[in-house]
């Protein structure tokens, strides 16, 4: 894993389904300037910049990041940009992390962001090219057929979609960043709301977001002098498996297995609901909860729905899940993995405001895309490993 | 390498319907007003100098002050060049320069088109186009806040939504160009690995697993099995009706289930483990396409058992 | 930290027409080539790099993997940039020291680009990485671009004669290439755009290529004569075309002073148009006596996606032929040389 490294700054757009009173620059530098300000320092502090984002179809603008280079403060810095479908937040908290534990750089600002409201998403992720030998019907569509293995797989009452999305929806109500803030969310709601995909309600699918995040990544040098407490990277992987291949396991895909095997093993946690205190989860899909207990090691197989029912994953259980409503509340899609990690280190260093774990000291900041395919991941603590 | 094959080939326009829609945020907006109402702005940096056009944002990412200054409409003319024969996608259809255009009062310079006048297409450049010609903006009648609000710049007296497209040829491979030209004859192709023998419809040319070319063709039947499936309640065009299901069917033979349309069956009764047949389209309507198969249907034969497709899934 | 080396280098022979090959087809054999000269069929790590508007959709990175044989699962990731920034990103991850080897692809099928007229859509499509409110807007198109900076280039004091001669020698090296495209010997030509002729500009090529970096022992296992990465770095210009000098290029001369680019003996450049080459030049300090593009260059192939990987494929290649013990190799980023990365290899 190399050097340590540390988050030392943490800044988020106000997630909306339009932010029409910003730039995509501006967009980007309200997350940027919010994380310099965390950590107490400005561009011309910062050593390199790495910018995530999904496709470029979304904005219209191919690789937008040569445009962002003067706004972010780049000039006559290193500047790379990552793209890794919906993990990319997650590669890209990963790839700057990498160059402060490669020893390249002491302070790096990784930004990652969308704007879906430039054009629309279903759009933007099947754009139907000519000359295909099948179709896939949007990512509701591509999940909904996993969804239902698991459910015949496991056993797992139909309801549990269902607890998921409302819990979900209660943290959110917790965050201010948050796009959906749905007072009064019942479970009578959500059934209410037609079935898109079946078995995947309205209510049980994430919303299409504009939004950014930031953070600050420091060297231990670089983190012994920021204002705010640290989070120290534990553990850090990426991990990719071919999208269609003759006996993959699409509702437990090995990738994810191997990526918490190797982050667990890095931050040495053999037990991670006993070890973790919460978990940040790309959980785009409600399903979608119950199905990484299980691929992320926090119960056996066929038990994940057990612990979502149990109220294991809410705020008051043992190992809150998405504390901050997580992307069933907020999707720009490009930042919606650094999200999850940037809140896990949000937690542990007891900074998570209204919606913070008490005593949170060791978070799981997930992230997945394309066909549940790729998959990133960090473990972070208060401690300095 | 080997071309030899019919390569499939089809035009492709990338193009969001209607035009992005972008925001453009409160520097780059006042800008853009005052275009629309015929003024050039700047604005002031920490460090006294005026950008134009605006931005949040000096090069080095501090903060501008949000001072906002009167600029030009005297300009001078940078780095130029002279574009003999327009593409398609540019402002004027007969020849003219792209132009680094400096406002007087402005520090920096924007991009822009220079108008020098009415020339045959593949015309030489004109001996007053030199860096340091002074110009000024050609200002459109009806203008609506975009950097074209400005038709050109021309010497003195001299001078967004963003419809964004992309046209492509694509190819389809040999693989795909083989297993559709099957399709054309009613015939479903795939290739089996000589590593895990695994066979996989339609074929790839190589085997995901191993990272080995596959060559060794394989037919299989239009039967099959679902092995799971959504209800799509949103309405698609290539679906017959809503709500409609999209499955995978595990073909005989087979080892990978291919996404397909499942059809002639009330969506509620379709059910993991369901046998079923390609519903072909008549056979003149044929082409080198998968919609030669409208969708799969029932056979009638009795489930397949949750534990023959469970390593499908 | 470690030290890291290019050990296995290959390309496809470049074309200027498209093969009916899809972009996977045409990456499996340069990762199968790779795989049999190390003998690895796995690596500690796996980037790569290309770009969906190439392709003409979204995720053209996901069936590339096919070619990789991706199970069991990989540690893998992706830049939209070209790959020499994969490249970049795999060096970082050897740092950390605890993988000994990675794998590095790009490819592109710039062919695919079609306008409905027929023509390549290329210089257009490239319109769409300019800013989206001030220059996207306007049309201004690659070749366009380029001219503008070549202006600005000889306004400040240089010679049109000079962009020619490298024109020249460029194609020549380009035909003694078996890779790259067999482009005539440019004769009388009307400009593109002045002062660029249509041999001053990158033909439209298709290709692929991957690299195999290792570090210390593995890397003197795998491979006789190691390029060992001596200094790599890049950096970033403004993008308002309006802040910069665009006769210069400031970031290439920051990149080349931090990778240390002194003393070498072979250049490879991402110098798409000729007058890159000149400013790259003086960017890097890189006098006569340096071999420049041996290869012929870009403006003998140029697989966007892959152009700047190949550089440092090629100058590596000088190394273990035993040419050279000391050379560069240089990508590029963004329009008008926006972003450079200068890779330093001694053997």
């Amino acid at each position: 894993m190399g050097e340590a490294c540390a988050v030392i700054g943490v800044g988020q757009t106000e997630y909306r389904s339009r932010r029409q009173d910003v730039s995509m620059a501006g967009l980007v530098r309200e997350a940027a300037l919010r994380a310099l300000e965390d950590a107490g320092l400005t561009f011309g502090d910062i050593d390199a910049v790495v910018v995530g984002k999904a496709p470029d179809l979304f904005e219209g603008v191919m690789m937008p990041e040569s445009y962002l280079a003067d706004a972010l403060g780049a000039r006559g810095k290193p500047m790379m940009r990552v793209h890794t479908a919906g993990s990319v937040g997650g590669s890209t908290a990963l790839v700057a992390a990498g160059l402060v534990q490669g020893g390249v750089h002491d302070r790096v600002l990784v930004v990652a962001w969308e704007k879906q409201s430039e054009s629309n998403a279903t759009w933007a992720l099947s754009t139907h090219p000519p000359l295909t030998p099948s179709i896939v019907v949007g990512a509701g569509g591509y999940f909904a057929p996993h969804i239902r293995a698991y459910m015949r797989r496991t056993g797992a009452p139909a309801h549990i979609g269902t607890l998921v999305a409302v819990k979900d929806r209660r943290n959110a109500l917790k965050n201010p960043y948050a796009h959906l803030r749905i007072p009064g969310i019942s479970r009578e709601m959500v059934e209410s709301t037609p079935m898109l995909w079946e078995p995947i309600r309205y209510l049980e699918t994430c919303p299409s977001s504009d939004g950014a995040a930031a953070m600050v990544l420091a060297s231990a040098d670089a983190a012994r002098r920021a204002p705010n407490p640290p989070a120290w990277v534990h553990g850090g992987a990426m991990r990719s498996e071919p999208i269609f291949f003759a006996g993959r396991d699409t509702v437990n895909p090995r990738a994810g297995r191997d990526c918490a095997a190797d982050v667990y093993a890095q931050a040495g946690i053999t037990d991670p609901r006993g070890e973790l205190d919460c978990a940040e989860v790309y959980v785009p899909f409600s399903w979608y909860e119950p199905m990484w207990l299980e691929n992320l090691g926090f119960c056996g197989e066929g038990e994940g729905w057990k612990l979502t029912e149990a109220g294991a994953t809410a705020l008051d259980g043992d190992i809150p899940w998405n504390a901050s409503g997580g992307v069933l509340s907020s999707n720009p899609i490009g930042a919606s993995g650094l999200i999850r990690f940037a809140e896990a280190a949000q937690q542990v260093r007891g900074l998570a405001g209204e919606h913070q774990v008490d005593g949170a000291r060791r978070a799981l900041g997930h992230a997945y895309g394309g066909g549940a395919q790729f998959y990133a991941m960090w473990v972070v603590g208060s401690d300095r490993p | 390498m080997n071309t030899q094959f019919d390569s499939l080939t089809a035009d492709h326009a990338l193009e969001f319907p209607g035009g992005y829609t972008r925001s453009v945020g409160p520097v780059i907006g006042r800008f853009l007003t005052e275009l629309r109402d015929g003024r050039l702005v700047g604005v002031r940096t920490a460090d006294g100098r005026v950008l134009f056009p605006p931005v949040e944002y000096d090069t080095d990412g501090t903060a501008v002050t949000g001072e906002f200054v009167d600029v030009g409409p005297e300009c001078v003319v940078g780095a130029y060049a002279w574009v003999p024969r327009p593409r398609p996608g540019h402002p004027l259809d007969r020849p003219f320069a792209w132009a680094l255009i400096t406002p007087d009062g402005a520090d920096t310079a924007m991009l822009h088109v220079l108008d020098l006048g009415v020339f045959e297409p593949g015309a030489k450049p004109p001996k007053t186009l030199r860096a340091g010609l002074r110009v000024r903006p050609k200002w459109r009648a009806e203008r609506t806040g975009t950097v074209g609000d400005i038709e050109a710049f021309r010497p003195d007296v001299t001078m967004i939504n963003a419809p964004v497209r992309a046209d492509y040829r694509l190819s389809a491979g040999r693989a795909l160009s083989r297993f559709l030209g099957g399709v054309a004859e009613g015939r479903l192709l795939g290739h089996r690995c000589r590593v895990c023998g695994k066979v996989y419809v339609p074929m790839k040319g190589m085997c995901p697993v191993d990272g080995v070319p596959t060559t060794e063709e394989v037919e299989v039947p239009d039967t099959g099995t679902v092995t799971t499936f959504a209800v799509n309640n949103i309405p698609d065009p290539r679906a017959p009706d809503v709500p409609f299901v999209s499955a995978y069917v595990l073909l005989d033979g087979s080892d990978i289930a291919m996404v397909a349309l499942v059809a002639g069956v009330p969506a509620d009764q379709v059910r993991m483990g369901m046998r079923v047949r390609a519903a072909w389209r008549p056979r003149e309507e044929w082409g080198q396409t998968m919609a030669n198969i409208k969708w799969f249907e029932p056979t009638g034969e009795p489930d397949v058992p949750f534990d023959d497709i469970k390593d499908y899934l | 930290m470690n030290d890291i080396a290019v050990v296995a280098f290959a390309q496809t022979e470049h074309r200027g027409e498209d093969s009916g090959l899809s972009e996977v087809e045409m990456l499996a054999p340069v990762i199968t080539e790779v795989k049999q000269s190390t003998g690895l069929s796995r690596f500690g790590f796996t980037c790569s790099g290309s770009l969906d508007y190439l392709a003409g959709a979204p995720f053209s990175f996901v069936s590339a993997l096919d070619a990789v044989g991706a199970w069991p699962p990989i540690s893998e990731s992706h830049v939209e940039m070209d790959a020499a920034w994969a490249l970049y990103e795999a060096w970082v991850r050897l740092r950390h020291g605890d993988i000994d080897t990675a794998l590095v692809y790009g490819f592109g099928k710039s062919t695919q680009v079609v306008r409905e007229d027929g023509e390549s859509g290329l210089p257009e499509l490239m319109t769409l990485q300019l800013d989206p409110y001030y220059l996207a807007p306007l049309g201004p198109d690659q070749t366009s671009l380029a001219a503008l900076q070549a202006r600005a280039y000889l306004d400040a004091g240089h010679k049109e004669d000079d962009l020619r001669a490298v024109a020249v020698r460029s194609r020549a090296a380009g035909r003694a290439n078996p890779y790259a495209l067999d482009l005539a010997e440019p004769g009388e030509e009307e400009y593109e755009v002045a002062p660029l002729r249509p041999s001053d500009c990158p033909p439209v090529t298709d290709g692929a290529a991957a690299i195999v970096l290792a570090t210390g022992d593995r890397a003197r296992e795998l491979c006789e004569r190691p390029a060992w990465i001596r200094g790599i770095d890049h950096r970033t210009d403004a993008h308002a075309f309006g802040a910069r000098d665009l006769a210069r290029s400031e970031s290439a001369a920051l990149a080349g002073e931090k990778a240390g680019a002194r003393d070498v003996e072979v250049a490879e450049l991402h110098a798409r148009f000729s007058h890159e080459e000149l400013i790259l030049r003086d960017a890097l300090g890189l006098g006569d006596d340096v071999r420049v593009n041996p290869s012929g260059g870009p403006l003998a192939a140029d697989p966007v996606m892959a152009t700047g990987l190949i550089r440092v494929g090629e100058a590596a290649a000088r190394i273990r032929s035993g040419e050279a013990g000391r050379v560069l190799a240089h990508a590029s980023h963004g329009p008008c040389l926006q972003s450079n990365l200068v890779c330093v290899m001694e053997a």
